[in-house]
């Protein structure tokens, strides 16, 4: 037996090539491939009644999709509100990681670490702290309303669209600090040196060279924080209330209780379907954009 | 040519308690190719970066045609850089590289094209406009560092190691390339190397730094053949530094008594103090001579070798002398490793290639 695989080995490369892959591959295959055929082929079947499902192929479900008002406006919201999370985050990250990559001397670790110090408690945790602090008996509202500021709380902070776009960009900063942070520190800092050697301000330096240089940890940025918010759906469940309800939380329900699978498979794919074209997008736009700039 | 062009009075910059430049004053002439040389952390590199306007000093002041630059922000000064390691920007192919410094000089359309054009072919590099960083050799990088920086027409051009990534064969090219360039384009060079072989044979003045501070600054050959302290000589080439002690000076003369030689008249240039054991003599290997028999030069010594080591147009002797007990370097053109048999030999120097120097 052994020296079967012993001729097969030294015969065919490839077969070796494969064997050393194989555990990884399995993996990707079983977590990867299978769900993905599952819900690709679920989303072509129909619901007749509570536990029975017609599996003859048909592309109706996404017809219902784009014919109901509702789930359209449920998509058009969840990539609007990860939209600017992305936005936000990479806002107020990038000036953290340009510091610490350009300015910090000693124990830049250290600083990160720090940094994600509050990612290191659970998710639902954060989430539930920040109802703590939104909330209209919550920190901002009662002490603006203690120091006689307001006489009303606040109502948009809690149960809203602007409570669903705090809270996941605060959950999702780390995530984007360190893409950020390796690009910018990737930069060798003799080459805005050589800008400014070469007449720019620090300003044209920043956007001559800084910031296309950066490109690659921008573009991470943006796919790490666009792809997982879009499809998160505890956010909006606990902190959106009816405004702040986005296209997952929709398709969790089509799972659950409306208890109507392919509709959500279907939406399912659908939204997996916009985020690949949008990342697509996006990526190719900016790598346009700074081709301009510079 | 005898006004100065840049001008660096008491320029100090500490870095938290390391005084990297500390108290240094000294002009540059315009059109020169002045040369900082020293090991590294002397603070050559940071003068550099001084004038350049990376760092500002913190205290003294700085000059260039005139204008006092001091406070000034890189880009604002009449200079340009030539990075170690040439800083190209990755994201812009050479042309645009080029072109980079060039917008802010409000040039016309024809102008720029022109310019670039011009300095690609002085550092001849037609062809590859296109090109981007990551497809150029070292050479070719070095040459676009130094259009990039010379297409500004800059008052002054710092470069800071320019030749240190390069290799051998490379590097002697550059060298007498760089030379040619700047006496063709008349540009003052301000030039950073811890090479002194570099450092010798390309520059008008050298100023040789350590511990912040200026050594010597003076012509090439002056710094070899008369250096004014222990560093100096010992950093430029190479040499013997033998035990010594003054005796009574006259003046020009002074008496010297050298471990293992004896007691000699020699010139006393740097007015070394009479009576003092805090000196030193310092003798080059090649200003020695080696023979197989004695000679009627001011000292013969007789000698025995204890190594060799053959270096193609010369070989050097590792000799151990009568009453020195430190081996001493000497080398030869005219023998080599087989020429002495039994090892035996005698070495002779004259005295007006000893110079005497103070230990501190």
């Amino acid at each position: 037996m052994i020296g079967f695989w012993r001729k097969i080995y030294s015969k065919y490369d490839n077969v070796k090539a494969y064997t050393l892959l194989s555990p990884a591959l399995i993996l990707v295959i079983l977590a990867m491939v299978v769900p993905m055929a599952l819900m690709l082929s679920f989303s072509m079947f129909t619901q007749v009644s509570m536990m029975e499902i017609d599996y003859t192929f048909t592309f109706q479900r996404y017809i219902d999709f784009f014919q109901k008002n509702l789930l359209v406006t449920l998509l058009i919201k969840s990539i609007k509100i990860s939209f600017l999370v992305t936005l936000i985050t990479l806002i107020t990250a990038y000036p953290v990681c340009y510091y610490i990559a350009f300015y910090v001397k000693k124990n830049k670790m250290l600083w990160l670490v720090l940094l994600t110090l509050p990612f290191w408690t659970s998710y639902l945790l954060r989430v539930f702290s920040w109802k703590i602090i939104l909330g209209t008996k919550g920190v901002i509202n009662s002490s603006l309303i203690n120091a006689g500021i307001l006489s009303e709380p606040l109502t948009f902070l809690m149960y809203s669209e602007t409570a669903v776009v705090i809270t996941l960009t605060h959950a999702w900063a780390a995530f984007a600090l360190l893409p950020l942070y390796v690009s910018l520190e990737k930069i060798d800092f003799s080459l805005i040196e050589a800008g400014r050697d070469l007449g720019l301000s620090r300003f044209e330096v920043f956007w001559k060279i800084t910031f296309p240089l950066s490109l690659p940890g921008v573009i991470g940025a943006i796919l790490i924080i666009f792809i997982p918010t879009v499809g998160d759906y505890v956010t909006p469940a606990l902190l959106g209330g009816i405004d702040g309800r986005m296209l997952s939380n929709m398709i969790q329900a089509y799972f659950g209780k409306i208890n109507n699978i392919p509709m959500g498979a279907a939406s399912a794919t659908i939204m997996l379907t916009t985020v690949v074209l949008i990342t697509i997008i996006v990526s190719n736009v900016t790598k346009r954009l700074t081709q301009r700039l510079t | 040519m005898n006004n100065s062009f840049i001008e660096i009075n008491n320029i100090s910059k500490h870095f938290e308690d390391v005084k990297a430049v500390n108290d240094v004053s000294f002009e540059i002439k315009e059109g020169e190719f002045f040369s900082l040389l020293g090991p590294s952390g002397c603070g050559k590199t940071t003068l550099l970066r001084l004038l350049a306007g990376f760092e500002y000093p913190t205290s003294g002041n700085l000059l260039i045609d005139g204008t006092d630059i001091t406070a000034l922000p890189p880009d604002k000064r009449p200079t340009n850089m030539v990075f170690q390691n040439y800083a190209i920007f990755p994201h812009l192919n050479v042309e645009k590289n080029i072109q980079f410094g060039l917008r802010k000089l409000g040039l016309s359309n024809d102008e720029i094209d022109k310019r670039v054009k011009g300095v690609l072919s002085l550092v001849k590099l037609e062809g590859y406009e296109e090109r981007f960083s990551n497809q150029l050799s070292g050479g070719q990088r070095q040459r676009v560092a130094l259009a990039r920086a010379l297409v500004r027409q800059p008052k002054v051009l710092l470069l800071d190691e320019p030749l240190g990534a390069l290799d051998k064969k490379l590097r002697d090219e550059m060298q007498l390339e760089l030379r040619t360039l700047q006496k063709n384009i008349g540009i003052t060079f301000v030039f950073v190397t811890h090479d002194q072989q570099e450092a010798i044979s390309m520059s008008d003045r050298v100023a040789v730094m350590n511990d912040g501070k200026i050594q010597q600054l003076s012509e090439p050959n002056e710094l070899y053949k008369n250096p004014e302290n222990i560093f100096v000589s010992d950093f430029i080439g190479e040499t013997n530094f033998l035990k010594a002690e003054t005796k009574s000076s006259d003046g020009e003369f002074i008496n010297v008594s050298i471990e293992g030689l004896g007691e000699f008249k020699i010139k006393n240039n740097l007015n070394i103090a009479a009576n003092s054991s805090d000196v030193v003599c310092s003798v080059r290997p090649e200003s020695m001579m080696i023979a197989k028999v004695k000679s009627d030069w001011d000292i013969c010594l007789d000698a025995k070798i204890c190594q060799t080591s053959y270096l193609g147009e010369m070989t050097r002797f590792y000799v151990e002398a009568k009453g020195i007990d430190k081996i001493i370097t000497v080398s030869s053109q005219h023998f080599d490793n087989q020429s002495f048999e039994n090892n035996e030999c005698f070495i002779s120097m004259s005295l007006e290639d000893i110079s005497l120097l103070n230990k501190k």
